[in-house]
């Protein structure tokens, strides 16, 4: 099973902390700085890209008679109005 | 006979008279409401309660069938307090009266809270509500599974609140009914049902709720089948039922409890928000971190530059420093050398004062002295030498044989040998001899020799 996207943020973030961390104490050779800051940078550029690559969507799941579960549209504007 | 009136007819049997009181039980007391305090409550393996109704003075039996305790929101339990819609009724086997109960409500808290406190006690007690159970949060709740009504306002105000999202958002409805009988099921089969479509769906997180409602209406939320779906799912939960009052089971199950659907919502755009957040401070702390590291660098590199000066003032410098110490060297030197002459003066002083010349001087004069007086005297030794020689000379020249000779006398050597001849053995007659005079020399030949007196030889030896 592939990791979870969830998964794959978290370890970005905290990779991304260590950088930052390791970069704000300052006595990073620069050489190793420069690679630190571009992969921050990427990190930062991956998560934000991976973020808005989705499809902002509302879907609904309904279940037919076989049992099935088959993806169907919401639109909630035309959804009822009971108050449950 | 001890009861002569008694007639046959009047006399019953006990299966009768049981019969008869049941009869009239059952006639009189159709339906009643009897409270009291449950004690020596049981179940055996058919299902049935057996149990005694009991206040501070009295006590009567009490079943209630399976058939209708199945619909039963709580578990009846002894010290209980409860509320029973019953009929009276006789085991004739047994002879003994008892209660059957219909309906039982608990007294004080109503039976959903009942059934409510119960559900809680156990599943804590199995270890559902457990911290340890909860699965963490995700970072970034982007796709979301809602299961709710499709119909109801909860899920109105989610989509409201998931619209302020940062980041776009996939909202998958599995839609439910959130109330009656039914409810619970659905939603517990709902909740099962996200573990195989997790796969194709990629939830990042599960909100289960519904709207504000009463109790009755929020109960499938404290349903035991829904508590566990909650607690079996791999997807992490979070409970949105009702308002901020209601607690439900599920609340306790699920690994978040949101207040309110809103607030789910609320949670889930806040987290997005924080992510975001978090990444713009670490693009900037990154971003600081290296501005500082180049500002660093290149204060670093004016101070080197700085420092980096050219050898020939390094050299001027030098030079400098060598005259000081060398100005200082001397001054120093020069003080020593003063403090040294000054010694050496006092020392010349003292040293002039002793000085040997001036005996050498005088010895010098006297030695003159002595040697003049010395040469004197030696030309006078001499003299009285050369005189004394001189005298000698003369004495010696009377002594010479030279001036024996003179007086006539000779000398015979043997030829060639020159061997002085002083007897006559000495030489054979013919041999040659050689004779010298005062003023010269003879060579003669021995005509014949001759032995004599010893005095008369001496005398021609001599000749």
């Amino acid at each position: 099973m592939t990791k979870k996207k969830s998964e794959a943020f978290e370890d970005a973030l905290k990779k991304l902390q260590s950088i930052v961390e390791k970069m704000e104490r300052g006595d990073l050779p620069l050489e190793e700085a420069m690679d630190s800051f571009t992969e921050g940078i990427r990190l930062v550029q991956y998560c934000h890209q991976k973020l808005e690559e989705a499809e902002s969507k509302v879907r609904m799941l309904l279940k037919d008679q076989q049992g099935d579960w088959n993806v169907a549209p919401f639109d909630p504007s035309a959804a009822a109005d009971s108050k449950d | 006979m001890l009861y002569p009136a008694l007639e046959e007819t009047s006399v019953f049997s006990v299966s009768l008279l049981n019969a008869q009181i049941k009869a009239l039980l059952e006639s009189n007391y159709p339906l009643v409401w009897v409270k009291g305090e449950i004690s020596n409550f049981r179940v055996p393996a058919s299902g049935h309660y057996y149990f005694t109704l009991k206040d501070d003075q009295s006590q009567i039996r009490a079943v209630f069938f399976r058939g209708q305790n199945r619909h039963l929101r709580f578990v009846p339990e002894s010290g209980l307090q409860v509320l029973c819609q019953c009929r009276l009724s006789v085991y004739e086997p047994r002879g003994e009266y008892q209660l059957i109960v219909e309906v039982m409500e608990p007294q004080g808290l109503g039976a959903l809270q009942l059934a409510f406190e119960q559900l809680k006690k156990k599943l804590e007690k199995e270890g559902l509500f457990d911290a340890s159970l909860k699965l963490p949060l995700p970072v970034c709740p982007q796709r979301i599974g809602i299961i709710t009504s499709s119909t109801g306002a909860a899920i109105q105000d989610m989509l409201k609140v998931l619209r302020r999202s940062p980041y776009p958002l996939s909202v998958t409805l599995l839609p439910v009914r959130v109330q009656g009988r039914e409810a619970a099921a659905e939603i517990a089969a709902a909740i099962l049902a996200t573990d195989s479509l997790a796969a194709r769906f990629q939830w990042d997180v599960l909100i289960v709720g519904r709207g504000g409602g009463s109790i009755e209406d929020l109960w499938p939320f404290n349903e035991e089948i829904v508590a566990r779906a909650l607690s079996s799912c791999s997807i992490p939960t979070i409970s949105a039922v009702g308002h901020e009052i209601d607690f439900t089971i599920s609340d306790m199950v699920a690994d978040l409890r949101a207040a309110t659907p809103t607030a789910a919502a609320e949670w889930i755009v806040s987290e997005l928000e924080r992510f975001q957040r978090d990444l713009q401070s670490h693009q900037d702390r990154i971003l600081r971190a290296m501005a500082q590291k180049t500002d660093d660098l290149k204060q670093k590199l004016a101070f080197l530059e700085k420092r980096l000066v050219h050898p020939k003032r390094r050299l001027e410098d030098l030079r400098l420093f060598v005259d000081d110490r060398l100005d200082r060297l001397q001054l120093a030197f020069g003080r020593r050398i003063e403090q040294f002459r000054t010694v050496h003066g006092h020392l010349q002083e003292k040293l002039r004062s002793v000085h040997p010349l001036k005996e050498i001087y005088r010895y010098r004069a006297l030695v003159d002295q002595q040697d003049r007086q010395l040469a004197l005297h030696q030309h006078r030794v001499f003299d009285v030498c050369r005189f004394r020689l001189q005298g000698c000379a003369v004495q010696l020249q009377s002594l010479s044989p030279l001036a024996v000779l003179g007086r006539g006398y000779s000398i015979t050597y043997r030829l060639p040998d020159e061997k002085v001849i002083r007897k006559p053995g000495d030489v054979q007659a013919g041999e040659r001899v050689r004779v010298r005079l005062a003023r010269g020399f003879l060579e003669c030949v021995v005509e014949k020799t001759e032995n004599e007196k010893e005095q008369a030889s001496f005398h021609k030896d001599m000749a």
